[in-house]
């Protein structure tokens, strides 16, 4: 230890601060955006499924929303909500939830496809609500990327970002990432509208146009991007950090090696 | 001005001789001249002269990087093209090249000549001593100066020159103020109208379709112009036009939303339409919160609460959003009743009339 104490005055000090604060970030960034690789599923649940379903319910998701899904103080009614609505929350992780905060969020998923469409199954039968999409909508190649960018930028860029890449919002509440997002999840997101985002139901935002919106995001994550580095895509925050920190660190280290005695 | 050092210690001492009898510690001096490696060592001399020139030549290099981006990398076909991408690959490239080019030219040489002063040009050390103090003699010189100026130019002896010439330099300035005024619109009126009116319907942006009132279900929220904006070309003015007129629609249960008695008739079953330019400097206000019903505007933070018609619970904006009066028509779509019954979006100069004259208006 003191060895290394003793090099932090080292001109090279600053220099390695940085890279291993970067790769730092970058790690984690890494992290936090890995895929989940679950794969589309079928329309129709069977007795089974429903049965199966609501052992799992009871088992894992009871306790806040109440035995038969109306509803706790902990947690809200789930009649009505769909089948899309489980396969988003559940099929991203963001349900069960690990603990209360600002909002629930995307974290390694906790059941396999079946589980989850027994539990979508079983929670369909609580109420009429949307189903999970249909396999044609969800077709990049039948989308158009010009009509969907018009459509995301009215109606989604003011909270993910116009580059997708998220945003923030009120008290520790955010708009995640879209990047890397499955297309059945964009879907029904926007059918669903969970959490703080509203709804975007098909009589706002035709099924084709959410086949547009999801082409214009597959489209972005697959387009490199033009201007050299995007930084995230965060536009004047990530840039701005990278000029004050970096920029600006580099610009000391010249006044210093400018004014400093050469050996 | 200023004397060599012999690089002796002490060589540069400062003359201490005004020092008074509380004289505390020694003057220390400059430290001693040090002779750099490369005053004494040519071998670190020749490497520096490499070095130098090797930084020169990255420079050399950097120019040359620059044209080979600008004349070498050709991108034929569209940016963005998904199926296709090597033109965006290659725009990603130049820039690439341009960027990094202008800066390795810039920085070699700036590099170069700065390693080459410190390292191979002399290093002698100077001392400059202080001014001396301006001397009694000298202040009452320039005053006489002064004084024989205001007296020859006559100001005391003519007040009316002396009154003129003030009038003149204050009245100069102010045609630029005027100028001033001309940056904005010449007719103030048009910040109070907007292109909503009775009967006109509210639209989908971009697709333009209109809404019925049970498509918009509790949670989801439309973004809305009006219908006649279609009818606007591009060069009529359709971006002021739409700027001024978009509109935000959602549904909030009406159970839970504080309603004032002269807007009751200003919404359907719970279907609220606010104007979505922010009131501080004009921002788009549209990242909606469901659960919170909160409008957040991402320029200042301002937060909008819905329930409460709007009003500002957070951030620097002054005024609630205005909101739209809206109705159903006769096939079920949502019309505006009205149009907005106080001007939208930031604070204007005339905006105290305007306010009182939409009232006069509308009683």
């Amino acid at each position: 230890m003191k060895a290394l104490s003793q090099q932090r005055r080292h001109p090279l000090a600053v220099l390695v601060l940085m890279v291993l604060a970067l790769l730092l970030t970058g790690g984690l960034y890494a992290v936090a955006t890995t895929t989940n690789e679950a794969k589309a599923q079928t329309q129709t649940y069977t007795a089974q499924d429903v049965e199966e379903g609501q052992k799992l319910f009871l088992a894992n998701c009871s306790t806040c929303h109440g035995m038969d899904g109306a509803g706790t103080p902990s947690g809200p009614s789930l009649v009505g909500v769909g089948a899309a609505a489980v396969d988003f929350q559940v099929g991203t992780g963001r349900m069960p939830m690990q603990m209360n905060g600002p909002q629930a969020e995307k974290k390694p998923v906790q059941f396999d496809d079946e589980q989850v469409q027994q539990l979508a199954g079983y929670v369909a039968t609580l109420g009429a609500g949307p189903n999970v999409p249909e396999q044609e909508y969800l077709d990049v190649a039948e989308g158009n990327a010009a009509n969907g960018a018009k459509v995301f930028l009215a109606n989604c860029a003011m909270c993910h970002n116009a580059a997708g890449a998220g945003g923030a919002l009120t008290r520790g509440k955010y708009a995640p990432s879209l990047m890397e997002v499955e297309e059945k999840h964009i879907y029904e997101a926007m059918q669903t509208g969970p959490q703080n985002m509203p709804v975007f139901n098909d009589a706002n935002i035709t099924p084709e146009e959410k086949r547009d919106v999801i082409t214009y995001l597959k489209t972005l994550e697959t387009a490199p991007s033009p201007g050299g580095f995007a930084l995230g895509s965060l536009g004047p925050v990530s840039e701005g950090l990278f000029v004050w920190s970096i920029g600006l660190a580099v610009i000391i280290g010249f006044t210093v090696w400018l004014t400093s005695r050469s050996a | 001005m200023g004397s060599h050092s012999d690089g002796t210690p002490q060589s540069g001492t400062v003359a201490t001789t005004g020092t008074t009898a509380m004289e505390r510690f020694p003057d220390p001096g400059l430290p001693p001249h040090r002779p750099r490696l490369t005053d004494v060592d040519s071998k670190a001399a020749k490497r520096a002269e490499r070095q130098v020139v090797l930084l020169f030549l990255i420079s050399i290099l950097g120019s040359i990087l620059f044209f080979i981006g600008y004349f070498g990398v050709r991108v034929d076909g569209p940016i963005y093209d998904v199926t296709d991408t090597s033109a965006t690959t290659a725009l990603w490239l130049q820039n690439l090249l341009l960027g990094l080019g202008i800066a390795l030219g810039m920085f070699g040489i700036g590099i170069g000549i700065v390693h080459w002063a410190r390292t191979l040009m002399p290093d002698h050390e100077l001392v400059e001593e202080r001014h001396e103090v301006r001397t009694e003699e000298q202040r009452a010189e320039a005053q006489s100066i002064l004084t024989t100026i205001y007296d020859e130019s006559g100001i005391k002896r003519r007040p009316l020159l002396r009154n003129t010439l003030i009038g003149a330099a204050v009245l100069a300035p102010l045609p630029f103020v005027g100028l001033l005024k001309d940056l904005g619109p010449t007719n103030l009126a048009v910040l109070r109208q907007t292109l909503w009116d009775e009967g006109v319907r509210l639209v989908r942006d971009p697709s333009g379709t209109p809404i019925r009132a049970a498509d918009v279900t509790l949670g989801s929220t439309y973004h809305v112009v009006p219908e006649n904006l279609a009818s606007i070309g591009h060069n009529e003015g359709y971006l002021d036009e739409k700027a001024k007129s978009v509109v935000l629609l959602m549904r909030l249960d009406p159970d839970t939303v504080n309603v004032s008695p002269e807007r009751e008739d200003w919404n359907v079953d719970g279907i609220f339409a606010y104007s979505k330019v922010c009131t501080h400097v004009g921002c788009p206000v549209a990242l909606y919160e469901q659960q919170t019903h909160h409008l957040l505007c991402p320029c200042h933070q301002s937060t909008f609460d819905l329930v409460n018609e709007c009003e500002v619970i957070f951030g620097p904006a002054a005024r609630p959003l205005p909101q739209l009066p809206i109705t159903v028509d006769a096939d079920g779509y949502l019309v505006a009743r009205s149009d907005f019954q106080e001007p939208v979006g930031p604070t204007y100069s005339q905006r105290g009339t305007h306010v009182e004259e939409m009232q006069g208006e509308a009683n």
